[in-house]
């Protein structure tokens, strides 16, 4: 990087910068806050919605800051009244190829285009042209996409081609007629979309949303002929509180307990404490494999977004995914049996809801494979976002209300099952059971550095009986496939890999909360401080490892008798296979190799 | 194998697979080929067919959204099957002038379609052209390789009629 510092000329004022970067940069670094939309750091630059222009000296039009780099001497200014007066243009001229229904969005006041018009004082509309009208795509279980809501920034395209490498969203036919699909305009059930739903992080409107489950739930939580039992997963905690506008890391784990409650469930467990199973299970079937059981390296399967990724286009790795159900799935299909045979309730009057901070989650609970004795073992998946608006809409004043606790019995965690929300949490909670599992000891020093923090691809080891484990951790799509690419060339370089379909892990998922006013999508000091919410509800915790859970302990002498048992393979372990979707890789190729990722 | 049978059964696609092959040996990259691979699979199948543009994402490995993006922008590219015979009347300006829209209406209600549109039984394909330097015999159309000068609607009605009879 050239660290040479140059001179720059900021609204008639000298501010020194350094060289090579672009002029949205330099100026966001010396306090300006240049107006933008399609711009998002962690994307390429696209350059498509010109509302970041500035006026440099001596060039004949506007510059767009996001893409033009600094030189010294450069005179820039960032507030005339043309570049106001065009900006706005620009600004009005987007919103005049949007739908004018704010009032009835699901993104009034959390939109980034609404906020931009209004900071930019469009009041009263001076154009007035033609409108798109299009089909909504409703047809996916977990995202629906809304092409006349889209503003055609492309960082959704981006997004999905750069970062999560899935490209499953492109632009298709041109000017006017532009807009943003799968390939040959699939509806989402059958494309290739894993569900991981950063379209709609990173969606500046409603272009696309999760699939609203809300109306449903509210309507069975007034049936008195069934019984409401609720799970929530770790990062819903750690990230709820954005949606009520308090700072992003501080959690809400014992309100969230009592908010739920008071919608009208019945028991409100922990998917943590599923989380902790999920780390018995995976462990034990990690030493298996350790001892010649099964293919290595072995590779998590809690992230659902992965899962689809994982058989659509890593299909020849399906040996090396764990069998392991997600604890989603285990706790439903915990709360199906176990916990239905305690109360002595038919299970089928039972209503299992999970909290998500995914949108995939939504994909999974409808996967039949995941069913329990013939019955759905999750039958609905709410998001963060979605049960924030819940909380809001039935009056629940979420800020005031006193903490409870989860309910017994599937609702004690270790501090192990908390940091399973972030990137490199589930490693470090089942390194802390399966050291001890293999060794015998105890692991003492149990916070893994070499597996915590937001770099793309992490490296560890650890020595267990003498023998080095080696490990890696991958987040993001992009990450998990370039992760795999190492070890598909080095196949005895790592014994166990973690990947998460979501940038950050769960604590990033696709179902979290809008970023707000002051910030972005994804932003990376968001993203750290939700995580480290849930490494300080670890560190607060006397039990720090799956396996010193009594619950978990008593779960396992009552009903599934040790981990890997009969039982636990019925109830706890799934199967993946190769899944095309529909009309994407010629019949001709179906009994061949798979398809390599098409990635760009 | 029953798939090698699968591969070999379509010589079309077995040409678009040597052409790709060829394509990745002079390009420095796989995308900067692809509007050239395009065309030939347009040119083998008189259009980009599901099945074509699957084949040219996995061997290329470009992803098929973008492929699709490609292939809705040009309109040289055609999504949908053509008909065995292909109407381009001419739109330009001395065709205009003779009275164009009245071939181009009288066309349609003929086939009863729409520009760009193939009639069911895949006999014809409307399309618009802007010049096709016959301006001499204006006002001109042109069916596959034929071109048909100084028409009337009642020209136009006979000459579909040969062709409905040739079938």
């Amino acid at each position: 990087m050239d660290k040479k510092m140059i001179t720059i000329y900021i609204d008639d004022k000298p501010y020194q910068v350094a060289a090579g970067q672009t002029v949205m940069q330099a100026a966001d670094k010396v306090g300006f806050r240049i107006p933008r939309l399609c711009y998002h750091p962690k994307l390429s630059i696209e350059g498509a919605c010109r509302v970041c222009i500035v006026e440099l000296e001596g060039a004949r039009n506007f510059i767009a800051s996001c893409a033009y780099p600094v030189a010294d001497g450069m005179k820039i200014r960032t507030n005339t009244p043309e570049l106001r007066s065009a900006r706005r243009d620009i600004v009005e001229l987007i919103l005049d190829n949007h739908p004018m229904d704010c009032h009835t969005c699901e993104r009034d006041s959390n939109c980034e285009l609404q906020r931009l018009a209004y900071s930019m004082g469009i009041r009263k509309r001076h154009f007035e042209g033609e409108m798109k009208h299009y089909e909504k795509d409703v047809s996916g279980v977990a995202v629906i996409r809304d092409p006349n809501k889209c503003i055609l920034c492309g960082r959704c395209v981006r997004m999905c081609s750069e970062i999560q490498k899935t490209s499953v969203l492109g632009y298709a036919h041109r000017g006017f007629k532009t807009v943003v699909m799968p390939a040959y305009n699939m509806p989402f059930r059958d494309s290739s979309c894993t569900a991981c739903g950063q379209c709609i992080n990173v969606c500046p409107t409603a272009a696309f949303l999760e699939k609203d489950y809300t109306q449903e739930l509210f309507k069975k939580l007034n049936d008195k002929s069934i019984l409401k039992v609720a799970q929530c997963a770790p990062s819903v905690r750690a990230a709820i509180g954005e949606a009520f506008n308090i700072e992003p890391g501080r959690t809400m784990e014992k309100q969230l307990a009592a908010a739920i409650r008071r919608l009208g469930f019945d028991y409100v467990f922990d998917t943590q404490f599923s989380a902790d199973l999920t780390i018995m299970e995976e462990a034990n079937e990690f030493l298996e494999r350790l001892q010649g059981k099964g293919k290595l390296p072995m590779i998590t399967s809690c992230s659902s977004a992965w899962m689809k990724c994982l058989e659509q286009y890593h299909p020849d790795l399906i040996d090396h995914i764990s069998t392991c159900k997600s604890p989603m799935s285990m706790q439903s299909a915990m709360v199906k049996t176990y916990f239905a045979d305690k109360i002595k309730r038919d299970p089928k009057e039972i209503l299992s809801v999970a909290f998500m901070f995914c949108t995939a989650k939504k994909y999974e609970a409808a996967r039949p494979e995941l069913e329990v004795n013939g019955m759905r073992a999750t039958d609905l998946v709410i998001t963060t976002r979605e049960l924030a608006w819940m909380i809001k809409s039935a009056g629940i004043d979420f800020l005031a209300i006193k903490g409870e606790e989860f309910d017994h019995p599937l609702g004690l965690s270790s501090g192990a099952g908390t940091i399973f929300g972030t990137t490199g949490g589930v490693m470090e909670a089942a390194i802390r059971t399966a050291y001890e599992l293999a060794t015998g000891e105890t692991l003492l020093d149990i916070e893994i550095g070499a597996v915590r923090g937001l770099q793309g691809i992490k490296e560890g080891k650890v020595v267990m009986d003498g023998k080095e484990i080696r490990v890696a951790v991958a987040h993001g799509l992009g990450n998990a496939a370039e992760l795999l690419d190492i070890a598909r060339k080095d196949p005895n370089r790592y014994h166990f890999i973690e990947i998460m379909g979501c940038p950050g892990g769960c604590v990033g998922g696709g179902g979290q909360p809008y970023a707000n006013s002051n910030s972005i999508p994804l932003d990376e000091e968001c993203l750290m401080k939700r995580a480290e919410a849930l490494y300080t509800l670890d560190r607060n915790k006397t039990i720090r490892r799956s396996h010193e859970n009594p619950d978990i302990q008593r779960l396992y002498k009552e009903f599934l008798g040790r981990p890997g048992s009969p039982a636990s393979h019925k109830l706890l372990h799934t199967h993946y296979k190769q899944h095309f979707p529909v009309g994407i890789i010629p019949e001709s190729l179906k009994q061949q190799k798979p398809a390599e990722p098409a990635n760009k | 194998m029953a798939d090698t049978v699968v591969k070999t059964a379509d010589p079309k696609m077995a040409e678009l697979r040597k052409f790709m092959a060829e394509q990745k040996k002079t390009q420095y990259n796989d995308e900067a080929s692809l509007i050239a691979i395009l065309h030939k699979a347009q040119d083998l199948y008189g259009y980009l067919s599901v099945e074509a543009m699957d084949e040219v994402a996995v061997t290329m490995k470009i992803p098929t959204a973008h492929i699709w993006g490609v292939a809705t922008f040009y309109h040289y590219f055609c999504l949908t099957p053509k008909g065995k015979y292909v109407i381009s009347v001419c739109l330009g300006t001395a065709c205009y002038v003779k009275g164009a829209d009245e071939i181009m209406s009288k066309i349609k209600d003929e086939l009863k379609i729409k520009v760009g549109e193939t009639t069911p039984d895949k006999l014809f394909t409307l399309q618009e052209a802007r010049c096709l330097g016959a301006c001499g015999i204006a006002p001109v159309m042109m069916i596959n390789d034929k071109i048909y000068g100084t028409l009337t609607p009642k020209k136009v009605t006979e000459i579909l009629n040969n062709y409905r009879k040739q079938g």
